[in-house]
């Protein structure tokens, strides 16, 4: 450990190559987070399958690869055949959930997520897979950094994936339908919204957006049937320290958790990664809770 | 004089921007009734809620019994004997009417093996005389969440009882309630005053109830306290008057 | 008790002994069952009574499982030697020494989980709902992690548990007695546990903690101790669940979190929470299913699993108790 410091003090430049991987792998977590935080504000259900949702989105990348459609040019349609899936998942199963308590999302996303990781675990394998971009490498500072483009071109992706989401939301009459439903979905109803209706969509769109962000997994990481919990768990910490509703306060929790994570990463060790989300997560709940209790609140 | 039980100095609460109680004081006279009045909004459930120890308050102090309370959670102030019953009443609503009761025993003991006792018959025999003394005897083995509206009301004043609290804080306890019942109603207020020795302290909306019922009123508008005094010199009042026309 | 209720348990005490002389080849799938029973009936006192749903109740049999050990291991022995050793080094216990030191391990780990369910609580009941399944969920995974990576207790390399003294099928036979000991105590301390104050205080709390709190209740005291009753026997099913495998390993075996620890609610809910027997047949029901995906759909046994938490979740909240009783009241009365 100490050496890893010692090393980060005499090299700085390091430093640019660990922000540089972490704010393309956070790029992708406040995609996800996004999507997460949505559909909890908006329906209230807590999706647990979020990253099962991405590694799904990744594995019909994979198999759009192998009908010779290159990965960048995939995330339409697999966008679009999420969404769908998403759509018959809120009408067999979220639309259920809702009318019932919290905790019962929770479990049924789960069931969810255990569902579709060893659907994919028999679909393809348990092996590590990569998507291939074809992409080279961006060499900085006389070589000292280097960077794959295609993290470069993803980070422009999810910065289009995201922009495209927040002018829907905001522009389009579905999207203030949607916002209208997230701050009282009885008003809404009133009004003439048809809650239903905004509940599909928004499980259907938070669905492609992990879909899309499944394929830039695919291409700057890798993708694993069961990699996907981590998704959600990341997803969670965010979305519990930035809030619901609150775009720049993910933003920014995700980008600081891509570096966080490359950090502690390079200088506990790899072992570490997952204790380190965890425990991050740990800490920013009993934060959360000793605010609220100077109020006499609990957080809930 | 000896001092009031509840003695309200000067406190000030405010959520956000906005202050729903500013430099309130008042005092709970021991053994009376004293009410509470005042336009919607006027900051009457926030002291309520300070009172009982909901939140913390800004500014200013509550004593209780002389003892300072307002830094003390809801808990440690419901086992000194202060308690209060919800606007939107609160009940458990999977449990029946007698367990509703026998939940509602005081938990004053500190023992831990307290929490494993059973609960002995005559405790059985308070809780059934309680539901007879509110008039829901016949229903006592009924599940509380099937109860109309003011019948969870009754039930949340029977549990209030079954608790022996010194002093009662009742939130609008005839809201709600079938008209052709608040005469009951008052009188029992009445009873579990007089017999039971509860001091109560009431929001109440209704002028005709609150005059019949309180020996002492107090008047809130806009988060302050604007007048004081019996029932007589409240209804002559003309700042209380000016208060609700101006509201309404 | 009545008669018929006396019969019952007379019946189910009898199957349950009978059982692996029956069928001796499957006893440790047996003993399984038992430590079912006890995840679901533990997870119930929590979940069922008291509103506060757990991810990760698994971390006290996890904990259990690691204290025992290293209470077995640590008597006789340089722990860490052993476990860089990796399996190499073999003790030969004295069938005094191994009693001994499984007796002490159990102990430690009833004890253990206690004190951490304890010393948690103060962070953990300040979470409500889905912040509270989650909060529980990351202290599991964090617990797996750092167990991991902890070279002492063996890491991710597991630490081989001690031999059992005694000949071919007695190891079997006394584990399995072990846990439906261990089951059958817990049954009958919530038995009476149900009986007094305790349940109707803790109903309460998942009725409407406020107002509980609003009546003076102790509500933090009855968490901590619904918790700590959990993290008890759990901590026992953990020890005598590693000594019976044989080899215990962090992910899989210690803290499966998105297996036993899932296991656990599922098998309550599809049972019915909020009552005694629910868990229970829960576990029977659920155990059996197991059973059958594990033989006739292997592969695919996990997607039953998780199709059958989203049916029950989705379609079938009451549970078979809960559905039995809306259907058959006079039976509960």
């Amino acid at each position: 450990m100490w050496d890893s410091l010692q090393i980060l003090a005499a090299a700085p430049i390091f430093n640019v190559q660990l922000w540089l991987n972490g704010l393309s792998v956070g790029a992708v977590f406040a995609l996800v987070a996004y999507g997460l935080a949505l559909v909890w504000g908006v329906t209230g259900v807590k999706n647990l399958a979020q990253g099962d949702l991405v590694m799904l989105g990744g594995y019909l990348g994979l198999e759009a690869a192998r009908h010779g459609v290159h990965p960048i040019v995939a995330i339409v349609p697999v966008a679009a055949l999420m969404f769908l899936l998403g759509w018959a998942l809120y009408v067999l199963m979220i639309r259920r959930v809702i009318q019932l308590d919290l905790f019962t999302s929770l479990l049924a996303t789960f069931g969810l997520a255990i569902t579709l990781q060893q659907a994919l675990n028999l679909a393809f394998g348990p092996d590590v897979r990569t998507l291939k971009s074809g992409f080279g490498r961006l060499e900085l500072f006389d070589g000292t950094i280097d960077i794959t483009w295609i993290r470069v071109i993803a980070f422009g992706l999810c910065i289009v994936v995201a922009g495209a989401m927040v002018l829907f939301l905001r522009k389009s009459r579905l999207g203030q339908a949607i916002r209208a439903t997230a701050q009282d979905p009885r008003a809404a109803r009133v009004l003439g919204v048809d809650t239903d209706l905004v509940y599909a969509l928004t499980f259907a769109i938070n669905a492609a957006v992990c879909g899309a962000a499944g394929v830039i997994v695919g291409m700057i990481w890798v993708l694993q049937p069961f990699y996907g919990i981590a998704y959600s768990v990341r997803a969670f910490v965010i979305v519990t320290a930035a809030g619901l509703g609150n775009l720049p306060a993910v933003i920014l929790a995700a980008l600081g958790l891509g570096v966080a994570e490359q950090y502690s990463g390079f200088v506990l060790g790899a072992q570490f990664q997952q204790a380190t989300v965890v425990g991050l997560l740990l800490v920013i709940l009993v934060w959360r809770q000793a605010l609220l209790r100077r109020q006499r609140l609990a957080l809930q | 004089m000896t001092p009031a039980l509840i003695e309200v100095r000067n406190v000030r609460k405010a959520f956000g921007g906005v202050v729903a109680n500013r430099d309130v004081s008042l005092d709970v006279e021991r053994g009376r009734i004293t009410g509470l009045i005042g336009p919607n909004g006027s900051g009457k459930t926030t002291l309520f809620s300070s009172i009982v120890g909901q939140h913390p308050i800004d500014s200013g102090s509550i004593r209780f019994e002389g003892r300072e309370i307002s830094r003390l959670d809801v808990q440690r102030i419901a086992r000194l004997g202060l308690l209060r019953t919800f606007q939107q009443t609160r009940i458990f609503s999977k449990m029946d009417c007698v367990q509703n009761l026998l939940v509602s025993l005081p938990h004053r003991e500190t023992a831990w093996s307290h929490m494993f006792r059973r609960y002995p018959p005559e405790v059985i025999e308070k809780a059934e005389r309680l539901l007879e003394f509110v008039g829901l005897y016949a229903k006592r083995r009924l599940v509380a969440g099937s109860l109309s509206f003011g019948q969870q009301k009754l039930l949340e004043f029977a549990m209030a009882l079954m608790n022996e609290p010194k002093v009662l804080l009742l939130d609008e306890p005839t809201a709600g309630i079938n008209p052709t019942l608040v005469n009951a109603l008052i009188e029992r207020l009445k009873r579990s005053n007089r017999e039971f020795g509860i001091t109560l302290f009431v929001i109440e909306h209704n002028m005709r109830v609150i005059m019949n019922l309180a020996s002492r009123i107090y008047c809130m508008s806009r988060g302050e306290l604007l007048a004081s005094g019996s029932p007589a010199e409240i209804r002559d009042d003309r700042r209380v008057i000016d208060a609700y026309l101006g509201a309404q | 008790m009545s008669r018929r209720s006396a019969l019952l348990h007379l019946a189910l005490a009898a199957a349950g002994i009978a059982a692996p002389f029956v069928f001796p080849a499957h006893t440790v799938q047996f003993a399984v069952f038992w430590v079912f029973v006890l995840f679901a009936l533990t997870w119930d006192i929590m979940g069922g009574h008291m509103g506060y749903n757990s991810l990760g109740n698994i971390l006290f049999f996890g904990l259990g499982m690691y204290i025992c050990a290293l209470v077995q291991i640590g008597l006789v022995y340089d722990i860490a030697e052993y476990t860089a050793a990796n399996g190499a080094v073999h003790i030969d216990f004295t069938d005094a020494q191994y009693f001994h030191g499984l007796a002490l391990g159990v102990a430690a780990a009833a004890l253990g989980p206690v004190l951490v369910a304890a010393a948690l609580s103060w962070i953990v009941f300040g979470l409500r709902g889905p912040y509270f399944a989650i909060g529980t969920l990351g202290v599991a995974i964090a617990a797996a992690e750092l167990t991991n990576a902890w070279d002492y207790v063996g890491g991710g390399q597991g630490i081989a548990m001690p031999v059992f003294p005694g000949g071919p099928g007695m190891r079997e036979r006394f584990f399995y007695a072990a846990c439906m000991a261990a089951a059958v105590a817990c049954y009958l301390f919530l038995r009476w546990l149900y009986g007094t104050r305790f349940r109707l205080a803790i109903n309460a709390i998942r009725d409407d903690e406020d107002k509980a709190e609003a009546l003076g209740l102790h509500t933090g005291r009855y968490k901590m101790v619904a918790w700590s009753i959990s993290a008890f026997f759990l901590g026992i099913a953990g020890a005598l669940f590693g000594n019976m495998t044989g080899f215990i390993e962090p992910l899989e075996t210690a803290y499966p979190t998105l297996t036993f620890g899932i296991f656990m609610v599922a098998m309550t809910l599809l049972g019915g929470k909020g009552m005694l027997w629910g868990p229970v047949v829960g576990a029977a029901v659920f155990y059996t299913l197991r059973e059958l995906t594990w033989t006739y759909l292997l592969g695919w046994q996990y997607i039953a699993l998780g199709v059958l938490i989203i049916v029950n979740v989705v379609y079938f909240q009451q549970g078979i108790l809960g559905w039995l009783r809306a259907r058959r009241p006079q039976w509960f009365a």
